[in-house]
């Protein structure tokens, strides 16, 4: 038990925490970016599967894991077009395109996959680690946070530059408009299908962008399905944030430490199912729903398809 | 806050269905449904065509084991038996705006529980009704496990979509969790509950194989359809949808309605669970989740609520899995095929939808 408090224990279990949050927190922006504009992008799954396996691919025949980054966006990108055509451009149902779009992707990366690499799962090398110098001296939290990829500082510094493109610039407005009230911006004189779709378009080279970090980062491997619900607890980490950038970060923090404690505790043989240390997060955001459960102020034209002079 | 699950065009169609369905509008659905479906499954056959599978073969074996084949229709039909009342649960919800995401936790905890139950329950009385029991307690399990959910939005306004969303994730881990401690059988070294003898399992229909659970869900959502579009209470919960506001100002307790239809809903999915289990299954491995409630949901959609059109839909689904899963076997196709054929096959038919849409719109101007 007294080697769970060792200081590369801990090190350990921070270091994980944010490699298993950093897929959350770009699923969970993005996200946060359709719904601020007013789509509700059930697709997201879909999206980061196909970022998984195109960033995989791109990776692995490659030899680079930028180019894989960029693929792996592309692909999420690729599934956004088809979602912001149908939902956004024509107004087919969000939930109808966006599970249909996760399924279709569950089982076309697969597919893929099987006739690619038949049942071999060949491995990556391990992603170069940029360390920050003096902050990475810090003891336990030194290494664990600042001895990462570089796009996890990207990712982190992104969530800055949300915040400030949703405060501060007439896009962030405008999305804001889109979601709320896309009539008014459209008499504004600015086109809401458009704002929509680089809103959509957006939130699929992020997702696509996590897909391919839970890949070539986090696993290392492409394995059918590795996305495992990670699209869906973007859009709780999302719809939790309220319109807010550092909300998400901080809960996918939240989610990653459980995350990471799971195997954690494998790892430090303690004898709990890991089902119930995967229930703990969930739990912990249900327990925060039930204390602090107001009304959510979600964007009024969520999930309502915009068409000009209807109502 | 609630999304407007309930397009106008629902309204027109249902009246449609319920008072003038001359046969010229038979006719004009049957073509509006086959025609994408043959468009979707050209759209997968080029993608088998380009993974080098012939997709002629394929689709002959999935008509075959999936249609045609005594075994195939019988496997089909059985499997629509768990799909019937998930569908039935969700058209509730969905007329009631109320998103019920949940459906894949509330099945497991039901499934799971039958599990348990049953094979205890019909050592100690006949199993007719051990198996009702069984049926009870899958059902109350997943209505309690929908309070939260329902309490959260009747008496805090927070967003379904999360709750059902966290509780279905938990829900999953939870049946897991049960299967391997609490309900596991130890006489095997896999992690399954009992397994319940085959002679106990709901009676076949006939001299076939098909699950009569087939007739229950039959019996459910057919039952659910008429509520919902003929009687005050149905009515009542298409106020709440159309428009919560004016359901409180008309004076209908709001909250309460709420919580009735997460209960039903859920109630559904977990007789789902149970009727899965009980007519074929027999028991419930550790981690096993089939995810039907996620393929059943635009189903729904596309049927617009109806529950005669969703039972059309489910048998859809069940051919194409039931086709899908036999087909791939036999060419060495992964059986993940089956998941990308379904789901060109609801974009398509979303989007036929949409453009007879648009012509009936342009016809009418």
């Amino acid at each position: 038990m007294t080697g769970l408090f060792s200081e590369v224990f801990l090190s350990a279990l921070l270091f994980g925490a944010v490699t298993a949050a950093i897929p959350l927190l770009l699923a969970g922006l993005g996200e946060q970016m359709s719904e601020k504009a007013g789509v509700l992008n059930i697709g997201i799954e879909g999206m980061m599967l196909a970022g998984a396996y195109l960033g995989f691919v791109g990776a692995f025949y490659s030899g680079s894991l930028w180019l894989g980054f960029l693929t792996g966006a592309a692909g999420g990108v690729a599934v956004a077009l088809i979602m912001a055509l149908l939902c956004v451009c024509i107004g087919l149902n969000q939930i109808v395109i966006g599970i249909a779009l996760t399924l279709g992707l569950e089982g076309l990366t697969a597919l893929l996959h099987h006739f690619q690499f038949s049942r071999s799962y060949p491995r990556l090398p391990a992603a170069e680690a940029t360390v920050i110098p003096l902050l990475s001296d810090i003891p336990v939290v030194g290494p664990a946070l600042f001895k990462h990829h570089l796009i996890v500082y990207l990712a982190v510094a992104l969530v800055f530059g949300m915040g400030y493109l949703y405060r501060r610039t007439q896009l962030g407005l405008n999305l804001q408009a889109a979601g709320d009230k896309p009539a008014a911006l459209d008499v504004a004189g600015i086109d809401v299908i458009r704002t929509r779709t680089i809103a959509v378009l957006t939130t699929g080279a992020l997702a696509g962008l996590g897909g391919a970090y839970l890949a070539n980062v986090g696993a290392g491997l492409f394995i059918p399905f590795i996305t495992n619900g990670a699209g869906f607890l973007g859009i709780v980490l999302a719809m939790l944030a309220r319109g807010r950038p550092v909300w998400v970060l901080l809960g996918a923090l939240l989610f990653g430490v459980c995350l990471s404690l799971t195997t954690a505790m494998q790892v430090a043989g303690i004898n709990i199912p890991t089902d119930v240390i995967q229930m703990l997060p969930f739990l912990a955001v249900m327990i925060m729903l039930v204390l602090f459960g107001r009304r959510a102020s979600l964007p009024a034209a969520l999930g309502i398809p915009y068409e000009r002079g209807a109502r | 806050m609630s999304i407007d699950t309930a397009p106008t065009a629902s309204a027109t169609a249902l009246d449609a269905t319920s008072a003038a369905a001359t046969r010229r509008d038979i006719l004009h659905r049957l073509l509006m449904t086959l025609g994408p479906i043959l468009i979707a499954l050209i759209i997968a056959g080029c993608i088998l065509l380009a993974v080098g599978v012939d997709p002629l073969a394929y689709y002959g074996f999935v008509l075959e084991k999936g249609l045609f084949s005594p075994l195939g229709i019988q496997q089909t039909l059985t499997r629509m038996a768990p799909l019937l009342f998930l569908a039935a649960g969700l058209i509730v919800a969905f007329r009631a705006g109320m998103w019920n995401l949940g459906g894949d936790g509330q099945f497991l905890l039901g499934a799971v529980t039958a599990a348990a139950s049953a094979p205890v329950l019909v050592q100690i009385m006949p199993s007719w009704l051990a198996l009702t029991f069984s049926f009870f307690i899958a059902m109350a399990v997943a209505m309690i496990w929908s309070l939260v959910p329902a309490l959260l939005r009747a008496y805090q306004g927070v967003n379904e979509i999360i709750t059902t969303l966290m509780m279905t994730f938990l829900g999953t881990s939870l049946a897991n969790v049960l299967v391997k401690l609490m309900f596991r059988d130890p006489s095997t070294t896999v992690p399954q509950t009992r397994t319940l003898p085959v002679e106990d399992r709901l009676p076949r229909l006939f001299e076939t194989t098909i699950t009569s659970g087939l007739l229950l869900g039959l019996a459910a959502i057919i039952i659910v359809h008429l509520v919902m579009t003929r009687t005050a209470f149905g009515l009542k919960l298409r106020i709440v949808g159309a428009n919560p506001r004016a359901a409180v100002h008309s004076g209908l307790g709001v909250p309460g309605l709420t919580v009735a239809v997460f209960a039903i809903s859920a109630g559904l999915a977990g007789l789902a669970g149970a009727v899965d289990i009980i007519g074929v299954q027999g028991n419930v491995r550790a981690d096993w989740n089939p995810a039907y409630g996620l393929a059943v949901i635009p189903a729904v959609f596309l049927a617009r609520m109806n529950g005669f059109a969703a039972i059309g839909f489910v048998f859809l689904l069940s051919v194409l899995s039931i086709g899908g899963e036999s087909a791939a076997r036999r060419l060495g196709v992964p059986n993940h095929f089956t998941l990308v054929l379904v789901s060109i096959v609801l974009i398509v038919l979303a989007l036929a939808e949409y453009v007879d849409h648009r012509h009936n719109q342009s016809r009418k101007a």
